[in-house]
Protein backbone atom coordinates (compact mmCIF):
# COMPACT_ATOMS: atom_id res chain seq x y z
CA UNK A 1 0.00 0.00 0.00
CA UNK A 2 2.85 2.38 0.49
CA UNK A 3 3.77 2.36 -3.08
CA UNK A 4 0.07 3.86 -3.66
CA UNK A 5 -0.37 7.21 -5.14
CA UNK A 6 -3.11 8.40 -3.68
CA UNK A 7 -4.85 11.91 -5.04
CA UNK A 8 -7.85 13.39 -4.47
CA UNK A 9 -8.99 11.45 -1.64
CA UNK A 10 -12.51 12.83 -0.40
CA UNK A 11 -13.52 9.69 0.73
CA UNK A 12 -11.16 6.87 1.68
CA UNK A 13 -11.23 3.88 -1.05
CA UNK A 14 -11.85 0.30 0.93
CA UNK A 15 -8.67 -0.91 1.36
CA UNK A 16 -9.94 -4.42 1.29
CA UNK A 17 -10.04 -4.09 -2.50
CA UNK A 18 -6.79 -5.51 -4.23
CA UNK A 19 -7.17 -3.53 -6.93
CA UNK A 20 -4.02 -1.61 -8.32
CA UNK A 21 -6.01 0.69 -10.43
CA UNK A 22 -9.01 2.39 -9.33
CA UNK A 23 -10.86 5.68 -10.50
CA UNK A 24 -14.02 6.73 -9.85
CA UNK A 25 -16.07 9.67 -10.95
CA UNK A 26 -12.79 11.09 -12.37
CA UNK A 27 -13.06 14.20 -14.92
CA UNK A 28 -10.72 15.86 -17.36
CA UNK A 29 -11.26 18.99 -19.26
CA UNK A 30 -10.13 21.02 -21.25
CA UNK A 31 -11.63 24.34 -21.37
CA UNK A 32 -15.25 23.89 -21.61
CA UNK A 33 -14.54 20.09 -23.33
CA UNK A 34 -14.66 17.40 -20.78
CA UNK A 35 -12.26 14.96 -22.66
CA UNK A 36 -13.04 12.15 -19.40
CA UNK A 37 -16.56 12.59 -18.03
CA UNK A 38 -16.81 10.94 -14.64
CA UNK A 39 -15.26 7.79 -15.86
CA UNK A 40 -15.35 4.87 -13.05
CA UNK A 41 -12.56 1.94 -13.53
CA UNK A 42 -11.39 -0.99 -11.69
CA UNK A 43 -7.94 -2.85 -13.02
CA UNK A 44 -7.23 -6.54 -10.86
CA UNK A 45 -3.93 -7.32 -10.40
CA UNK A 46 -2.56 -9.21 -13.56
CA UNK A 47 -5.45 -8.21 -15.42
CA UNK A 48 -5.09 -7.31 -19.02
CA UNK A 49 -7.40 -4.82 -20.18
CA UNK A 50 -7.67 -3.38 -23.61
CA UNK A 51 -9.60 0.36 -23.66
CA UNK A 52 -10.85 0.80 -27.21
CA UNK A 53 -12.24 3.38 -28.61
CA UNK A 54 -13.09 5.84 -32.02
CA UNK A 55 -10.17 8.85 -31.76
CA UNK A 56 -11.44 11.74 -29.27
CA UNK A 57 -13.35 9.19 -27.03
CA UNK A 58 -10.43 10.17 -24.27
CA UNK A 59 -8.34 6.77 -24.41
CA UNK A 60 -5.20 8.67 -24.88
CA UNK A 61 -6.39 11.17 -22.00
CA UNK A 62 -7.06 8.38 -19.92
CA UNK A 63 -3.62 6.64 -20.23
CA UNK A 64 -1.79 9.99 -20.03
CA UNK A 65 -3.61 10.12 -16.74
CA UNK A 66 -2.15 6.87 -15.50
CA UNK A 67 1.46 7.42 -16.25
CA UNK A 68 1.28 10.65 -14.60
CA UNK A 69 1.55 12.56 -17.08
CA UNK A 70 -1.85 14.66 -16.49
CA UNK A 71 -3.82 15.46 -14.27
CA UNK A 72 -7.38 14.89 -13.45
CA UNK A 73 -9.39 17.66 -12.27
CA UNK A 74 -11.54 15.88 -10.23
CA UNK A 75 -12.65 12.39 -8.73
CA UNK A 76 -10.28 9.70 -7.43
CA UNK A 77 -7.42 8.37 -8.97
CA UNK A 78 -5.36 5.31 -7.26
CA UNK A 79 -2.86 3.74 -9.65
CA UNK A 80 0.55 1.98 -8.65
CA UNK A 81 3.93 4.28 -8.39
CA UNK A 82 5.53 1.24 -10.19
CA UNK A 83 4.30 1.90 -13.61
CA UNK A 84 5.42 1.86 -17.02
CA UNK A 85 4.63 3.09 -20.36
CA UNK A 86 5.12 1.60 -23.68
CA UNK A 87 4.04 4.42 -26.79
CA UNK A 88 3.52 4.15 -30.20
CA UNK A 89 6.70 5.48 -31.06
CA UNK A 90 9.77 3.75 -28.85
CA UNK A 91 11.00 7.20 -27.70
CA UNK A 92 14.13 5.96 -26.63
CA UNK A 93 17.19 8.16 -25.93
CA UNK A 94 19.03 8.47 -29.69
CA UNK A 95 22.54 9.20 -27.61
CA UNK A 96 22.14 6.09 -25.36
CA UNK A 97 23.36 2.36 -26.25
CA UNK A 98 20.41 0.21 -26.46
CA UNK A 99 20.89 -1.41 -22.88
CA UNK A 100 22.01 2.81 -21.39
CA UNK A 101 18.37 3.02 -22.62
CA UNK A 102 16.48 -0.09 -20.30
CA UNK A 103 18.43 0.81 -17.28
CA UNK A 104 18.24 4.88 -17.75
CA UNK A 105 16.71 6.50 -14.71
CA UNK A 106 17.27 3.31 -12.28
CA UNK A 107 19.71 3.39 -9.66
CA UNK A 108 21.29 -0.12 -9.23
CA UNK A 109 24.92 -1.01 -8.60
CA UNK A 110 24.40 -4.51 -11.64
CA UNK A 111 22.79 -2.57 -14.23
CA UNK A 112 24.15 -3.51 -17.13
CA UNK A 113 23.87 -7.59 -16.07
CA UNK A 114 20.28 -6.04 -15.15
CA UNK A 115 20.01 -4.71 -19.01
CA UNK A 116 21.57 -7.41 -20.24
CA UNK A 117 18.85 -9.84 -18.75
CA UNK A 118 15.81 -7.54 -19.45
CA UNK A 119 16.92 -7.68 -23.36
CA UNK A 120 17.30 -11.23 -23.44
CA UNK A 121 13.80 -11.07 -22.31
CA UNK A 122 12.81 -10.04 -25.60
CA UNK A 123 14.89 -11.39 -27.61
CA UNK A 124 17.53 -8.74 -28.08
CA UNK A 125 20.80 -9.98 -26.08
CA UNK A 126 23.15 -9.65 -29.43
CA UNK A 127 21.84 -5.68 -29.73
CA UNK A 128 23.17 -4.59 -26.06
CA UNK A 129 25.48 -1.64 -27.67
CA UNK A 130 23.28 -1.16 -30.45
CA UNK A 131 22.26 2.67 -31.16
CA UNK A 132 18.58 3.25 -31.53
CA UNK A 133 19.21 5.09 -34.53
CA UNK A 134 20.30 1.36 -35.99
CA UNK A 135 17.42 -0.48 -34.37
CA UNK A 136 14.58 -1.60 -36.75
CA UNK A 137 11.21 -0.51 -35.80
CA UNK A 138 10.28 -3.64 -33.90
CA UNK A 139 13.74 -3.96 -32.41
CA UNK A 140 13.34 -0.90 -30.63
CA UNK A 141 10.40 -1.08 -29.65
CA UNK A 142 11.26 -4.60 -28.23
CA UNK A 143 14.03 -2.16 -26.25
CA UNK A 144 11.27 -0.09 -25.13
CA UNK A 145 9.54 -3.16 -23.73
CA UNK A 146 12.48 -4.00 -21.87
CA UNK A 147 13.19 -0.54 -20.56
CA UNK A 148 9.35 -0.48 -18.80
CA UNK A 149 9.66 -4.58 -18.15
CA UNK A 150 12.93 -3.51 -15.99
CA UNK A 151 11.24 -1.75 -13.44
CA UNK A 152 9.12 -4.59 -12.33
CA UNK A 153 5.81 -1.95 -12.84
CA UNK A 154 2.56 -3.51 -10.74
CA UNK A 155 0.68 -1.47 -13.74
CA UNK A 156 1.76 -1.23 -17.32
CA UNK A 157 0.60 1.24 -19.99
CA UNK A 158 0.64 0.22 -23.84
CA UNK A 159 -0.39 3.37 -25.93
CA UNK A 160 -0.83 1.44 -29.18
CA UNK A 161 2.58 -0.06 -29.05
CA UNK A 162 2.16 -2.00 -32.43
CA UNK A 163 0.31 0.29 -34.46
CA UNK A 164 3.66 1.47 -36.44
CA UNK A 165 4.71 -1.77 -36.80
CA UNK A 166 4.18 -4.40 -40.31
CA UNK A 167 2.03 -7.37 -39.82
CA UNK A 168 4.64 -9.99 -39.60
CA UNK A 169 6.19 -8.17 -36.39
CA UNK A 170 2.80 -7.11 -35.07
CA UNK A 171 1.87 -10.56 -34.58
CA UNK A 172 5.09 -11.77 -33.02
CA UNK A 173 5.05 -8.72 -30.79
CA UNK A 174 1.54 -10.25 -29.46
CA UNK A 175 3.34 -13.41 -28.53
CA UNK A 176 6.37 -11.83 -26.77
CA UNK A 177 3.79 -9.26 -24.90
CA UNK A 178 1.54 -12.31 -24.07
CA UNK A 179 4.82 -14.27 -22.97
CA UNK A 180 5.76 -11.36 -20.66
CA UNK A 181 2.44 -10.71 -18.97
CA UNK A 182 2.41 -14.12 -17.88
CA UNK A 183 6.16 -13.91 -16.47
CA UNK A 184 6.07 -10.72 -14.62
CA UNK A 185 2.56 -10.73 -14.17
CA UNK A 186 1.69 -6.86 -14.18
CA UNK A 187 -1.68 -5.23 -14.79
CA UNK A 188 -2.22 -4.11 -17.98
CA UNK A 189 -3.56 -1.15 -19.79
CA UNK A 190 -3.42 -1.51 -23.59
CA UNK A 191 -4.93 1.39 -26.01
CA UNK A 192 -5.59 0.44 -28.99
CA UNK A 193 -7.87 0.94 -32.44
CA UNK A 194 -7.27 -2.50 -33.39
CA UNK A 195 -10.33 -4.70 -32.52
CA UNK A 196 -8.62 -7.84 -33.84
CA UNK A 197 -5.79 -7.13 -30.93
CA UNK A 198 -7.95 -6.22 -28.06
CA UNK A 199 -9.26 -9.71 -28.29
CA UNK A 200 -6.48 -11.56 -29.60
CA UNK A 201 -4.57 -10.18 -25.82
CA UNK A 202 -6.94 -8.93 -23.54
CA UNK A 203 -8.99 -10.68 -20.51
CA UNK A 204 -11.50 -7.39 -20.37
CA UNK A 205 -12.37 -5.28 -23.45
CA UNK A 206 -13.24 -1.20 -22.63
CA UNK A 207 -15.18 0.75 -25.17
CA UNK A 208 -14.66 4.26 -24.29
CA UNK A 209 -17.06 7.25 -25.92
CA UNK A 210 -17.36 10.49 -24.56
CA UNK A 211 -15.01 10.17 -21.63
CA UNK A 212 -17.16 7.12 -20.63
CA UNK A 213 -17.10 3.41 -20.37
CA UNK A 214 -19.81 3.01 -23.38
CA UNK A 215 -19.82 -1.14 -22.24
CA UNK A 216 -17.09 -3.63 -21.19
CA UNK A 217 -16.91 -7.34 -21.98
CA UNK A 218 -14.74 -10.14 -20.90
CA UNK A 219 -13.33 -12.47 -23.15
CA UNK A 220 -12.96 -15.75 -22.60
CA UNK A 221 -12.01 -17.72 -25.39
CA UNK A 222 -9.04 -20.23 -24.28
CA UNK A 223 -5.17 -18.53 -25.02
CA UNK A 224 -3.51 -19.33 -27.08
CA UNK A 225 -5.63 -17.15 -29.08
CA UNK A 226 -6.60 -16.87 -32.92
CA UNK A 227 -8.73 -14.89 -35.65
CA UNK A 228 -9.86 -18.04 -36.71
CA UNK A 229 -11.46 -19.34 -33.14
CA UNK A 230 -14.83 -20.07 -32.60
CA UNK A 231 -16.39 -17.18 -31.04
CA UNK A 232 -13.92 -14.93 -32.27
CA UNK A 233 -16.08 -12.66 -35.08
CA UNK A 234 -19.19 -12.85 -32.77
CA UNK A 235 -16.99 -10.80 -30.20
CA UNK A 236 -15.58 -8.93 -33.08
CA UNK A 237 -19.31 -8.49 -34.55
CA UNK A 238 -20.17 -7.04 -30.80
CA UNK A 239 -17.32 -4.90 -30.30
CA UNK A 240 -17.83 -3.60 -34.00
CA UNK A 241 -21.41 -2.25 -33.26
CA UNK A 242 -20.38 -0.78 -29.94
CA UNK A 243 -17.55 1.02 -31.84
CA UNK A 244 -20.37 2.67 -33.65
CA UNK A 245 -19.00 0.66 -37.09
CA UNK A 246 -22.69 0.56 -39.10
CA UNK A 247 -24.04 -3.24 -40.32
CA UNK A 248 -23.62 -2.13 -43.53
CA UNK A 249 -19.93 -1.15 -43.63
CA UNK A 250 -19.11 -4.50 -41.07
CA UNK A 251 -20.82 -6.41 -43.65
CA UNK A 252 -18.36 -5.87 -46.38
CA UNK A 253 -15.41 -5.80 -44.02
CA UNK A 254 -16.41 -9.37 -43.02
CA UNK A 255 -16.73 -9.98 -46.13
CA UNK A 256 -13.59 -8.91 -46.49
CA UNK A 257 -11.93 -10.68 -43.56
CA UNK A 258 -13.67 -13.94 -44.38
CA UNK A 259 -10.70 -13.89 -47.51
CA UNK A 260 -8.36 -12.60 -45.06
CA UNK A 261 -8.48 -14.63 -42.41
CA UNK A 262 -6.66 -17.79 -43.80
CA UNK A 263 -3.74 -15.32 -44.66
CA UNK A 264 -3.83 -13.74 -41.49
CA UNK A 265 -3.47 -17.58 -39.83
CA UNK A 266 -0.57 -18.67 -43.00
CA UNK A 267 1.14 -14.90 -41.20
CA UNK A 268 0.85 -15.88 -38.34
CA UNK A 269 2.24 -19.51 -38.32
CA UNK A 270 5.00 -17.64 -40.44
CA UNK A 271 6.21 -14.97 -38.12
CA UNK A 272 5.85 -17.95 -34.86
CA UNK A 273 8.10 -20.31 -37.21
CA UNK A 274 11.49 -17.79 -37.62
CA UNK B 1 19.11 -21.07 -68.72
CA UNK B 2 15.70 -20.07 -69.10
CA UNK B 3 13.45 -21.94 -71.74
CA UNK B 4 11.49 -19.21 -72.80
CA UNK B 5 13.35 -16.45 -75.20
CA UNK B 6 13.64 -12.89 -74.58
CA UNK B 7 12.78 -10.84 -77.35
CA UNK B 8 13.07 -7.44 -77.10
CA UNK B 9 12.32 -6.14 -80.57
CA UNK B 10 8.87 -7.15 -80.01
CA UNK B 11 8.56 -5.71 -76.61
CA UNK B 12 6.15 -2.78 -76.17
CA UNK B 13 6.51 1.11 -76.56
CA UNK B 14 5.29 1.27 -73.00
CA UNK B 15 7.91 -0.92 -71.44
CA UNK B 16 11.87 -0.24 -70.66
CA UNK B 17 13.63 -3.16 -71.12
CA UNK B 18 17.27 -4.11 -70.57
CA UNK B 19 19.29 -6.86 -72.77
CA UNK B 20 22.78 -7.52 -71.60
CA UNK B 21 24.93 -10.18 -72.75
CA UNK B 22 26.36 -12.42 -69.71
CA UNK B 23 29.69 -11.53 -68.10
CA UNK B 24 32.24 -13.49 -69.28
CA UNK B 25 35.20 -13.31 -67.23
CA UNK B 26 38.40 -14.74 -68.91
CA UNK B 27 41.03 -15.18 -66.50
CA UNK B 28 44.03 -14.75 -68.49
CA UNK B 29 45.94 -12.03 -66.72
CA UNK B 30 46.45 -10.53 -70.38
CA UNK B 31 42.80 -9.06 -70.59
CA UNK B 32 43.39 -7.67 -67.13
CA UNK B 33 46.53 -5.68 -67.67
CA UNK B 34 44.90 -4.12 -70.81
CA UNK B 35 41.84 -3.10 -69.07
CA UNK B 36 43.93 -1.62 -65.98
CA UNK B 37 45.71 0.89 -68.08
CA UNK B 38 47.82 3.05 -65.85
CA UNK B 39 45.66 6.21 -64.88
CA UNK B 40 46.71 9.12 -63.25
CA UNK B 41 45.08 9.38 -59.69
CA UNK B 42 42.93 11.40 -58.91
CA UNK B 43 44.36 13.73 -56.37
CA UNK B 44 46.93 14.47 -59.65
CA UNK B 45 43.78 15.39 -62.07
CA UNK B 46 42.44 17.55 -59.13
CA UNK B 47 45.84 19.27 -59.14
CA UNK B 48 46.10 19.89 -62.64
CA UNK B 49 43.68 22.94 -62.77
CA UNK B 50 45.53 24.95 -60.03
CA UNK B 51 49.21 24.68 -61.09
CA UNK B 52 48.02 25.86 -64.43
CA UNK B 53 46.71 28.45 -62.90
CA UNK B 54 49.79 29.18 -60.21
CA UNK B 55 51.61 29.01 -63.83
CA UNK B 56 49.97 31.50 -65.84
CA UNK B 57 49.90 33.77 -62.25
CA UNK B 58 54.18 33.00 -62.71
CA UNK B 59 54.43 34.18 -66.15
CA UNK B 60 52.23 37.08 -65.93
CA UNK B 61 54.32 38.20 -62.81
CA UNK B 62 57.29 37.44 -64.84
CA UNK B 63 56.37 39.16 -67.92
CA UNK B 64 56.09 42.49 -66.19
CA UNK B 65 51.75 42.09 -66.87
CA UNK B 66 51.59 41.47 -62.86
CA UNK B 67 53.65 43.87 -60.99
CA UNK B 68 54.67 43.09 -57.52
CA UNK B 69 52.92 45.77 -55.97
CA UNK B 70 49.76 44.39 -57.37
CA UNK B 71 50.63 41.03 -56.61
CA UNK B 72 53.87 39.19 -56.04
CA UNK B 73 55.17 36.49 -57.76
CA UNK B 74 54.21 32.24 -56.56
CA UNK B 75 57.80 32.09 -56.71
CA UNK B 76 58.29 34.97 -54.73
CA UNK B 77 55.55 33.79 -52.19
CA UNK B 78 57.48 30.42 -51.96
CA UNK B 79 60.54 32.00 -50.90
CA UNK B 80 59.69 33.94 -48.38
CA UNK B 81 57.40 31.65 -47.04
CA UNK B 82 60.47 28.99 -46.89
CA UNK B 83 62.77 32.00 -45.11
CA UNK B 84 59.82 33.33 -42.68
CA UNK B 85 59.57 29.41 -41.51
CA UNK B 86 63.29 28.95 -41.28
CA UNK B 87 63.93 32.17 -39.56
CA UNK B 88 61.44 31.03 -37.14
CA UNK B 89 59.69 34.41 -37.58
CA UNK B 90 56.03 33.08 -38.72
CA UNK B 91 56.11 30.54 -36.06
CA UNK B 92 56.20 33.39 -33.91
CA UNK B 93 53.35 35.33 -35.12
CA UNK B 94 51.33 32.35 -35.20
CA UNK B 95 51.80 30.76 -31.73
CA UNK B 96 51.09 34.44 -30.78
CA UNK B 97 47.99 34.57 -32.35
CA UNK B 98 46.97 31.28 -32.01
CA UNK B 99 47.05 32.25 -28.03
CA UNK B 100 44.88 34.92 -28.57
CA UNK B 101 42.39 33.19 -30.42
CA UNK B 102 42.19 29.91 -28.18
CA UNK B 103 41.97 32.44 -25.03
CA UNK B 104 39.10 34.86 -26.39
CA UNK B 105 37.36 31.47 -27.48
CA UNK B 106 37.75 29.32 -24.63
CA UNK B 107 35.98 32.62 -22.28
CA UNK B 108 33.50 33.19 -25.23
CA UNK B 109 32.39 29.62 -25.74
CA UNK B 110 32.18 29.47 -21.26
CA UNK B 111 30.00 32.79 -21.52
CA UNK B 112 28.01 31.43 -24.23
CA UNK B 113 27.25 27.83 -22.38
CA UNK B 114 26.33 29.08 -19.06
CA UNK B 115 23.72 31.89 -20.39
CA UNK B 116 22.50 29.07 -22.33
CA UNK B 117 22.06 26.76 -19.83
CA UNK B 118 20.33 29.47 -17.65
CA UNK B 119 17.80 30.58 -20.12
CA UNK B 120 17.63 27.46 -21.79
CA UNK B 121 16.71 25.48 -18.02
CA UNK B 122 14.88 27.44 -16.54
CA UNK B 123 11.68 29.66 -17.34
CA UNK B 124 12.82 32.31 -15.30
CA UNK B 125 16.17 32.20 -16.34
CA UNK B 126 14.98 33.42 -20.11
CA UNK B 127 13.08 36.02 -18.67
CA UNK B 128 15.56 37.63 -17.16
CA UNK B 129 18.69 36.62 -19.43
CA UNK B 130 17.23 36.42 -22.55
CA UNK B 131 16.26 39.58 -23.82
CA UNK B 132 19.78 41.26 -23.01
CA UNK B 133 21.44 38.41 -24.61
CA UNK B 134 19.33 39.23 -27.73
CA UNK B 135 19.95 42.73 -27.46
CA UNK B 136 23.41 42.12 -27.40
CA UNK B 137 23.65 40.25 -30.44
CA UNK B 138 22.45 42.37 -32.66
CA UNK B 139 25.26 44.83 -31.69
CA UNK B 140 28.51 43.98 -34.60
CA UNK B 141 30.93 43.18 -31.91
CA UNK B 142 33.75 45.60 -33.94
CA UNK B 143 31.72 47.81 -33.58
CA UNK B 144 32.66 48.15 -29.86
CA UNK B 145 36.32 49.22 -30.80
CA UNK B 146 35.89 52.42 -30.01
CA UNK B 147 33.95 52.23 -26.59
CA UNK B 148 36.38 48.96 -25.89
CA UNK B 149 39.64 51.21 -26.27
CA UNK B 150 38.20 54.07 -24.47
CA UNK B 151 37.48 51.66 -21.36
CA UNK B 152 40.56 49.24 -21.29
CA UNK B 153 42.93 51.04 -23.36
CA UNK B 154 44.98 49.47 -26.70
CA UNK B 155 46.34 46.70 -25.36
CA UNK B 156 45.88 42.63 -24.76
CA UNK B 157 42.95 43.17 -23.01
CA UNK B 158 40.81 44.88 -25.38
CA UNK B 159 42.30 42.27 -28.30
CA UNK B 160 40.54 39.16 -26.08
CA UNK B 161 37.40 41.04 -24.97
CA UNK B 162 36.72 41.70 -29.06
CA UNK B 163 36.99 37.93 -29.91
CA UNK B 164 34.97 37.09 -26.52
CA UNK B 165 32.07 39.43 -27.33
CA UNK B 166 32.27 37.76 -30.59
CA UNK B 167 32.30 34.37 -30.20
CA UNK B 168 30.10 34.16 -27.09
CA UNK B 169 26.62 34.27 -28.85
CA UNK B 170 26.85 32.31 -32.21
CA UNK B 171 27.18 29.55 -28.79
CA UNK B 172 24.62 30.81 -26.66
CA UNK B 173 22.10 30.92 -29.55
CA UNK B 174 22.06 27.48 -30.98
CA UNK B 175 22.81 26.07 -27.61
CA UNK B 176 19.71 27.72 -26.22
CA UNK B 177 17.78 26.59 -29.57
CA UNK B 178 19.16 23.08 -28.90
CA UNK B 179 17.73 22.93 -25.47
CA UNK B 180 14.76 24.25 -26.27
CA UNK B 181 13.95 21.71 -29.06
CA UNK B 182 14.77 18.83 -27.80
CA UNK B 183 11.73 16.15 -28.67
CA UNK B 184 9.28 16.97 -26.17
CA UNK B 185 8.16 12.99 -26.38
CA UNK B 186 11.92 12.27 -25.17
CA UNK B 187 11.25 14.90 -21.97
CA UNK B 188 8.38 12.74 -21.57
CA UNK B 189 9.44 9.63 -21.60
CA UNK B 190 11.72 10.87 -19.24
CA UNK B 191 9.58 11.73 -17.13
CA UNK B 192 7.46 8.29 -17.03
CA UNK B 193 10.78 6.46 -16.06
CA UNK B 194 11.66 8.57 -13.09
CA UNK B 195 14.26 10.77 -14.04
CA UNK B 196 15.15 13.41 -11.52
CA UNK B 197 15.35 16.74 -12.93
CA UNK B 198 19.57 16.26 -12.36
CA UNK B 199 19.45 13.44 -14.27
CA UNK B 200 17.01 14.72 -16.70
CA UNK B 201 19.72 17.16 -17.51
CA UNK B 202 22.22 15.26 -17.38
CA UNK B 203 21.39 12.20 -19.61
CA UNK B 204 18.35 13.50 -22.22
CA UNK B 205 19.13 17.38 -22.28
CA UNK B 206 22.75 18.02 -23.01
CA UNK B 207 23.28 15.08 -25.28
CA UNK B 208 20.29 16.21 -27.02
CA UNK B 209 21.02 19.60 -27.58
CA UNK B 210 25.18 18.81 -28.11
CA UNK B 211 24.60 18.88 -32.08
CA UNK B 212 23.37 22.19 -31.58
CA UNK B 213 26.19 23.22 -29.57
CA UNK B 214 28.53 22.28 -32.29
CA UNK B 215 26.86 24.09 -34.73
CA UNK B 216 27.22 27.05 -32.77
CA UNK B 217 30.92 26.43 -31.81
CA UNK B 218 31.54 26.32 -35.51
CA UNK B 219 30.44 29.51 -36.42
CA UNK B 220 32.36 31.14 -32.84
CA UNK B 221 35.75 29.65 -34.61
CA UNK B 222 35.55 31.41 -37.52
CA UNK B 223 34.64 34.47 -35.81
CA UNK B 224 37.03 34.52 -33.70
CA UNK B 225 39.42 34.36 -36.54
CA UNK B 226 37.73 37.16 -38.50
CA UNK B 227 38.29 39.04 -35.00
CA UNK B 228 41.84 38.50 -34.86
CA UNK B 229 42.49 39.59 -37.95
CA UNK B 230 40.97 43.41 -36.83
CA UNK B 231 42.04 43.61 -33.29
CA UNK B 232 46.01 42.15 -34.65
CA UNK B 233 45.85 46.19 -35.96
CA UNK B 234 45.36 47.51 -33.18
CA UNK B 235 48.67 48.24 -31.45
CA UNK B 236 50.22 44.89 -31.81
CA UNK B 237 53.83 43.65 -32.41
CA UNK B 238 53.33 40.33 -33.34
CA UNK B 239 50.81 38.20 -34.72
CA UNK B 240 49.17 37.08 -37.86
CA UNK B 241 47.18 40.22 -38.23
CA UNK B 242 50.25 42.56 -36.74
CA UNK B 243 52.17 40.56 -39.82
CA UNK B 244 49.91 41.62 -42.97
CA UNK B 245 49.07 45.32 -41.80
CA UNK B 246 53.04 45.51 -41.19
CA UNK B 247 53.42 44.03 -45.02
CA UNK B 248 51.13 46.21 -46.08
CA UNK B 249 52.74 49.55 -44.91
CA UNK B 250 55.81 48.40 -46.54
CA UNK B 251 54.24 46.85 -49.85
CA UNK B 252 55.16 43.13 -49.03
CA UNK B 253 52.48 41.61 -51.43
CA UNK B 254 53.80 38.82 -50.74
CA UNK B 255 53.73 38.37 -46.79
CA UNK B 256 50.22 39.38 -47.34
CA UNK B 257 49.39 36.69 -49.30
CA UNK B 258 51.05 34.37 -46.95
CA UNK B 259 49.26 35.66 -44.07
CA UNK B 260 45.59 34.41 -46.05
CA UNK B 261 47.17 31.57 -47.01
CA UNK B 262 47.73 30.86 -43.24
CA UNK B 263 44.26 31.76 -42.28
CA UNK B 264 42.57 29.28 -44.55
CA UNK B 265 45.01 26.33 -43.61
CA UNK B 266 44.52 27.10 -39.89
CA UNK B 267 40.54 27.33 -40.70
CA UNK B 268 40.36 24.14 -42.27
CA UNK B 269 42.46 22.55 -39.78
CA UNK B 270 40.68 23.64 -36.72
CA UNK B 271 37.07 22.51 -38.70
CA UNK B 272 38.65 19.54 -39.26
CA UNK B 273 39.48 18.79 -35.34
CA UNK B 274 35.50 19.86 -35.06
CA UNK B 275 34.56 17.37 -37.24
CA UNK B 276 36.93 14.92 -35.40
CA UNK B 277 35.19 15.91 -31.82
CA UNK B 278 31.62 15.67 -33.92
CA UNK B 279 32.35 11.89 -35.16
CA UNK B 280 33.40 11.05 -31.51
CA UNK B 281 30.88 13.21 -29.46
CA UNK B 282 27.82 12.32 -31.92
CA UNK B 283 28.30 8.92 -32.71
CA UNK B 284 24.91 7.64 -32.05
CA UNK B 285 23.66 10.19 -35.08
CA UNK B 286 22.03 8.19 -38.01
CA UNK B 287 24.59 9.73 -40.35
CA UNK B 288 27.84 8.67 -38.54
CA UNK B 289 25.73 5.24 -37.63
CA UNK B 290 25.31 4.26 -41.11
CA UNK B 291 29.18 4.91 -42.00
Amino acid sequence: MAALDLLHTSSPVEPRNPAPVQLRNVVRQFGEQRVIDGLDLDIAPGEFVALLGASGSGKTTLLRTLAGLDNIDSGQLRVPLARAAVFQEPRLMPWKSAWKNVVLGLNIDNAKARAEEALTEVGLSHRLNAFPATLSGGEAQRVALARGLVREPKLLLLDEPFAALDALTRIRMHQLIIDLWRKHTPAVLLVTHDVDEAILLADRVIVLANGKIADELHIELPRQRSTGQAGFQAIRTRLLGLLGVEAGAEHTHESESAVDEPTHEKLRRFANAR
Amino acid sequence: MSDKTFDPHNADAGFFTVNKAERVDTSSGQRASTAKRWRAPDFVIRLVSPLVLLLLWELASQSGLLPSRVIAAPSQIGGTLWAMIASGELGKHLWVSLQRALLGLSIGVSIGVVAALITGLSKRGEVILDSPMQMLRTIPSLALVPLFILWFGIGEFTKIALIVTGTTFPVYLNLFSGIRNIDPKLIEAANTLGLNRRQLIWHVILPGSLPSFFVGLRYSLGISWLALVFVEQINTTAGIGYLASDARDFMRTDVIVICLLIYSVLGLVIDGIIRTLERYALAWRPTFVRN
